[in-house]
């Protein structure tokens, strides 16, 4: 036998789960990187379960079998597949449960960690709530199905108008228009931001949709550039890297 | 395996093969025929709810399910919480424990080799093992000291394997 002769007793009691403290610990160390006390372990367990046949004999009542068949029927099996639901509203949770487990885990449980807990979760809920909200508003934005309505001086034709939101710390940039003229075919809108400073950085390519209107929310931009002005030109499809002229549609910051 | 696909016939099919071999390791242990009732329901609701628990690549369901049950029937009379995950329970073993025969015959050769054992040594193996004492209260109630019980206790569980060795 290749198991590790200073082992081979605490290896015993530990499959009968009889061993405790220190001598556990090192044990379970030890098994982490040893094969053969694995492999003995097993056997060890082969011979736990050899030993329980010494009580064979007596038969459950019937009514148990009875009593699981029902319990089985009562809880379908769960699906693996995971609720359709974003996963970034979990991460507040996730992130809650994780630091909570952790916390259990290193049995650090005093009232300090569990009010920091408690205060955490009360976060992870309060940005719930924000996520929520963001979407939202996100949502109505973009919804296929909004209802758009540009309210102008009244007798005035309509006319295409854009309303670009750009927050230059987080560089968020949400961009709505409606009354836009259909494009010729292989052709895209496409919105610019002006910097203070430097050539035009393109903002987004879109499409109107049948009434004119579009959304561009969050388009890839970089880190806090100074806006002076947003513009819209008509390129193709796949958008250009500079404005082609002319303008269709233009709006300076106040 | 049939539970593996969720099957509730297939459930029913191994608590057939394999129930008699859990509720009689439950009430040696627990000497309680309710509380025998509801670690085996515990056990087959275990396999149940995560079938993935037993890997049948690495051993048998029948010792798998003996030595579990033995676990949890421990748990149960020290009223403790399980202290062993079963996730990470291998058994190396023959036979499976499924036919009524082939249990009969095992049986039959565990008692003989329990039988044939030194008195003391059967008397600490059972302690450890259907009592869930450890050595060291084994050895305080016997009065022997600490190394012996250690040996006793693995030399017992050793000589169940030669048994079937040959």
């Amino acid at each position: 036998m290749s198991v590790h002769e200073q082992f081979a007793e605490d290896l015993a009691l530990y499959a009968l789960g009889a061993l405790q403290g220190e001598e556990r610990v090192s044990l379970e160390k030890h098994l982490d990187g040893c094969a053969s006390c694995h492999r003995e372990l097993e056997q060890l367990r082969g011979d736990m379960a050899l030993m329980a046949l010494s009580t064979a004999g007596p038969v459950p009542p019937r009514r148990a079998r009875q009593r699981l068949i029902e319990a089985v029927a009562r809880e379908p099996r769960r699906s693996a597949t995971p609720a359709t639901r974003g996963w970034w509203t979990l991460v507040p949770w996730v992130a809650a449960a994780a630091l909570a487990a952790g916390l259990v885990a290193l049995g650090l449980q005093n009232s300090d960690l569990q009010r920091r807990i408690a205060g955490l979760q009360d976060q992870s809920a309060q940005q719930l709530g924000e996520l929520q909200r963001a979407r939202e508003v996100v949502s109505t934005l973009t919804a296929t199905d909004a209802m758009r309505v540009t309210l102008v001086a009244a007798k005035t034709p309509p006319q295409p108008q854009g309303k670009a939101i750009y927050v230059r710390d987080r560089s968020s940039l949400i961009f709505l228009a409606s009354n836009l003229q259909p494009l010729p075919p292989q052709k895209a809108y496409e919105l610019w931001l002006i910097p203070t400073s430097g050539a035009p950085i393109p903002a987004g390519v879109f499409k109107p949709d049948a009434h004119g209107s579009a959304t561009v929310i969050n388009p890839p931009l970089p880190a806090g550039v100074q806006a002076k002005a947003f513009a819209i030109t008509v390129e193709p499809e796949s958008g250009s890297s500079a404005p082609t002229l002319p303008i269709v549609m233009f709006g300076a910051g106040e | 395996m049939a539970i593996r696909s969720g099957d509730e016939n297939g459930m029913a099919a191994l608590y057939d093969r394999y129930s008699a071999v859990v509720y009689s390791v439950a009430l040696r242990v627990l000497g309680d025929t309710g509380a025998a009732a509801d670690v085996l329901q515990e056990v087959f609701m275990q396999l149940w709810r995560n079938p993935g628990l037993f890997d049948s690549s690495r051993g048998s369901l029948g010792p798998w399910l003996a030595v579990i049950a033995r676990h949890r029937a421990i748990d149960g009379l020290r009223k403790r919480r399980p202290e062993t995950d079963i996730a990470d329970v291998v058994v190396s073993v023959e036979p499976d424990m499924a036919g009524d025969a082939e249990r009969a015959r095992a049986m039959e050769k565990v008692r003989g080799t329990l039988g044939s054992m030194p008195s003391a040594q059967r008397q600490a193996l059972e302690m450890a093992y259907f009592e869930g004492l450890s050595h060291s209260e084994i050895s305080e109630k016997t009065g022997e000291p600490l190394g012996t019980i250690k040996t006793r206790i693995r030399s017992g569980l050793l000589a169940l394997r030669k048994a079937f060795a040959t």
